[in-house]
């Protein structure tokens, strides 16, 4: 019979993985457990539960900084910076609606684990770009600490990266240092309206490639842009391409105008101001346009944005759109035999880049491979680093990749 | 600094690796004569000398691949060097080991403007990438003082950060993808022009990792649109505290300038007498805050700027009215290394980070330290993001006074990590910071770095003698120890 252990401490944490290790027993590492059905399926009978290692343990506005125990709830900390008018600028996408549950139910731990990062990655960067230290248990059962609480930083190897993404497979993070930012005092976005795929990508090339200072750019093809809560892009009565401009007032009405001259020639132009544009911009985060199509299995991929449109073309399946400037394709396809796993890997084998499989039954997730395959000389370094932090395999084993 | 004792029967067998190499990298690409393996018995932190066995120069990926797989057969350790220009000992040879030089690969490759990417070699230089793009108003955007000479494998070595980089961030936050080759020949590619990697992010985890890891043979770099316009404010205040302070409101008051730097008195002297930049000499220290984007943003926060400044005691105010006159406000700042190099025979760059608040404090500490060791210091500090570099003068001809030197240099950097910073913000460890990494790092912390070295690289043959005070047997770092048996832990709450 497994047993779920409840951390409260790190003394805690260091006995239950050292007993696993021991025992070769595997674990399930759950933050809150927002994102547990993402991934391949664990297969342990254990778990550990972080959602008492709680507290933002440091926050100091002014140094843009901020620490906090990994189980803590990430509505809680948005909720704290937005207080002194900061932010994380890697807007974390909140996948749990998408995931079937409750929208703010993630923990800061869970997202870096994933390195989830929303339509502000292609100008801040993602979790990982704002990730400034550690401190985790191994499956060695060691506690050991990677980086610090400052931005430059080059002592040592940068371990942080290595544990964002990794999906709790390396490590149990106790403690999480985060590089905060001003929010922005404005954000407006510029529509453009019924373009098709390949012109919007040449719209948000185009946008992006300005000295505007873009930190968002994503298209919604017709048949998703109706869902949208923002009147202006749900009766647009046809594709939205939504291009975000941040800053002072009197900067983003400059910006605003000039790409709106800029693109004029491409389709009709409109403009978001800030109330508007915050609600379209989280409906993209969070794959919002796609949460109603709760039968279909859900895809990331990351492409180089010129791809994107070709990609899906190729792909030829399904309901698609794209933020990044056309490099990131949510793509909601059936979740019949493989869901189109196939498919996508081979489309994606002459256009590069990968995919991931969001959303789908445990029954695919076990059968597919969620991340994109690696070629075996990549497979085994990756095999080699795991076994470096859990040389047992006792944490997370099988959620990236199978046997792992 | 003691280095990994020789291996004898390594130097012993120099012929026979020099014909293995040469049949790999034919014609001039294998240096064995003195005089030519001179030019690279040092890097940029030149107090350290060291003759390398052999130098190989390959040209094509193949070849690294090759080089390092008869290295790795043969026992024999390997040192990676781009331009040299290392401030930390990252390129300091080894008496039994090769120099792998990139300079070489100096070839842009690809330039994609639809996808703001570009493929280069490592060897091109940063500044080279710019110069590549620069024609349709694209840049690559770390620029670390040195980017004339650095090239891009260095600064994916290093990390390389620059007076930009905190709002445009680190080599880290603007690459895409790197192709590399692992010490037993392996070539992999990480990324591509797609953001954020698949897998682990080894991409991330190489960026900064002082090779020893793997020897990176292509990059695929960010580009970003040059901001419209930039202006420079040059603000002077009577105390160090006070342009302290003044740095803290600019950032509370949610503005992160394109580049904020700072000078002590001593190094705006010696700046101002080298390059005669118009600084205030009747300040205590001098801030340059460089704002760029669209013209109406910069003009709205030059006047937010100028506010906070003048409410914090600036007695000197000053705005950049042209181009001409914002690269006048920087030519001491970047200036001033050589410009301190006029007013000591030596002198010793630290590089420590610490939290920006602590600034007053580390000075006051500074100050003290100066006059225990009897040697000067003048301060350049990357104040947005609290990256200090000070500069120690010494004259080496003086007996004890590099010691001394270097004796003041970790006791700042001690300091640094002391306050809640680190002990090297953009240089890296190398050989220099090495011994000091207990002071930040337990045991557990640095073995769990090793068995990442362990992965890439088990036979430790790879740059060995950097980063790491002590080299642990990879069969070491694997064993655990774990006297396991019963769930022995009955207060572990359990539902």
């Amino acid at each position: 019979m497994g047993s779920t252990f409840s951390i409260e401490n790190r003394d805690q944490l260091v006995e239950a993985v050292t007993w696993a290790a021991a025992e070769e027993q595997p674990l399930e590492v759950i933050g809150r457990g927002s994102k547990r059905a993402l991934g391949r399926p664990v297969q342990a009978a254990h778990s550990l539960d972080l959602s008492k290692l709680t507290g933002i343990t440091l926050y100091e506005p002014e140094e843009l900084v901020l620490s906090a125990r990994a189980g803590t709830s990430i509505a809680e900390i948005e909720a704290a910076v937005d207080e002194k008018n900061q932010m994380l600028a890697f807007e974390p996408a909140d996948l749990s609606p998408l995931l079937g549950g409750t929208a703010g139910s993630g923990s800061v731990g869970g997202v870096l684990a994933c390195n989830l990062s929303g339509p502000r990655r292609i100008k801040a960067g993602a979790a990982r770009d704002h990730f400034l230290g550690v401190e985790s248990a191994s499956g060695r059962g060691e506690i050991f600490k990677s980086g610090g609480r400052v931005v430059k930083n080059v002592t040592g190897y940068d371990l942080c990266k290595l544990l964002c993404g990794s999906y709790g497979t390396l490590a149990v993070m106790t403690d999480v240092t985060l590089k905060v930012l001003p929010r922005p005092q404005k954000t407006y976005t510029v529509l453009l309206l019924g373009l098709d795929d390949a012109t919007a990508m040449k719209a948000m090339s185009r946008a992006l490639g300005s000295p505007h200072e873009v930190s968002a750019a994503a298209h919604l093809p017709a048949a998703l842009s109706p869902g949208s809560a923002v009147s202006y892009v749900a009766e647009a009565g046809g594709a939205v391409t939504a291009i975000r401009v941040e800053g002072p007032g009197p900067s983003v009405e400059y910006r605003c105008a000039a790409l709106r001259r800029e693109l004029a020639d491409l389709g009709q132009t409109e403009e978001l101001h800030s109330r508007n544009s915050l609600t379209l911009w989280r409906e993209l985060r969070d794959v919002q346009p796609l949460w109603q199509e709760d039968e279909r299995a859900v895809w990331r991929l990351s492409v180089a944005p010129s791809a994107g449109p070709e990609v899906v073309a190729a792909i030829g399946q399904g309901a698609a759109y794209y933020d990044w400037g056309g490099g990131l394709v949510w793509l909601a396809l059936s979740s019949e035999g493989d869901a189109g796993a196939q498919r996508i890997r081979d489309v994606l084998g002459q256009y590069g880049g990968y995919a991931t499989l969001i959303r789908a039954p445990q029954k695919v997730r076990a059968a597919e491979a969620v991340f994109q395959p690696q070629a075996p000389a990549m497979a085994a370094l990756t095999a080699r680093v795991k076994d470096g932090f859990d040389p047992n395999r006792v944490l997370n084993p099988g959620r990236m990749y199978a046997g792992l | 600094m003691k280095m990994p004792d020789p291996d004898q029967t390594i130097i012993e067998a120099k012929a026979d690796i020099v014909t293995a190499l040469r049949a790999i990298v034919p014609g001039e690409g294998v240096i064995v004569d003195e005089d030519e393996l001179r030019v690279y018995e040092s890097d940029g932190l030149t107090a350290y000398k060291q003759l390398p066995l052999i130098v190989v120069l390959p040209e094509t990926t193949d070849q690294v691949s090759q080089v390092l797989k008869c290295c790795q057969e043969r026992g024999v350790k390997v040192v990676p060097r781009g331009a040299g220009t290392s401030l930390s000992g990252g390129a300091l040879p080894l008496a039994d080991g090769i120099i792998l030089g990139l300079g070489k690969f100096n070839r842009v490759l690809e330039i994609d403007f639809e996808n703001r990417c570009a493929v280069v070699q490592p060897g091109v230089t940063n500044l080279g990438i710019t110069k590549a793009v620069e024609s349709e108003g694209f840049y690559y955007a770390p620029d670390p003082s040195s980017q004339i000479a650095c090239t891009i494998g260095g600064n994916v070595a290093e990390n390389s950060g620059g007076v930009h980089c905190l709002k445009y961030g680190l080599t880290t936050n603007n690459l895409l993808g790197l192709e590399m080759v692992l010490m037993d020949g392996t070539v992999l590619r990480i990324g591509g022009k797609h953001l954020d990697a698949e897998g682990y992010d080894l991409l991330g985890l190489m960026t900064g990792s002082e090779g020893l890891l793997g020897v990176v043979t292509e990059v695929t770099v960010r580009l970003l649109k040059k901001p419209e316009t930039a202006q420079a404010l040059l603000l002077g205040f009577p105390t160090a505290e006070q342009a302290g302070d003044c740095v803290a409101a600019i950032i509370a008051g949610g503005i992160i300038p394109g580049g904020m730097e700072m000078m002590d008195k001593p190094a705006i002297h010696a700046a101002e007498d080298f390059v005669h930049a118009g600084y205030p000499l009747d300040v205590d220290a001098l801030l340059i805050v460089e704002l760029d984007g669209p013209q109406a943003e910069v003009d709205h926060l030059i006047t937010e700027v100028s506010d906070i400044a003048e409410r914090h005691g600036a007695v000197t105010s000053r705005i950049s009215e042209s181009e001409e006159e914002r690269l006048s406000f920087w030519a001491g700042r970047k200036a001033a290394f050589p410009a301190v190099g006029r007013i000591s025979p030596d002198y010793y760059c630290m590089d420590g980070t610490i939290p920006r608040a602590q600034l007053p404090l580390v000075l006051r500490r500074m100050r003290e330290m100066s006059e225990k060791y009897g040697l000067r210091v003048a301060n350049v500090f990357h104040a947005g993001d609290g990256n200090l570099h000070p500069l120690i003068l010494y004259d080496a001809n003086k007996p004890g006074e590099l010691e001394a030197a270097e004796d003041f240099g970790s006791d700042i950097l001690k300091l640094c990590v002391e306050v809640g910073g680190v002990l090297t913000g953009e240089h890296g460890v190398g050989v220099e910071k090495r011994d000091l990494m207990g002071a930040m790092f337990s045991e557990t912390d640095m073995k769990q770095q090793q068995r990442v070295k362990c992965a890439f690289d088990p036979e430790a043959l790879l740059n060995p003698g950097k980063v790491f005070p002590q080299l642990h047997r990879c069969a070491e770092l694997g064993r655990m120890h774990i006297s396991g048996g019963k769930l022995p832990f009955p207060d572990l709450p359990r539902f």
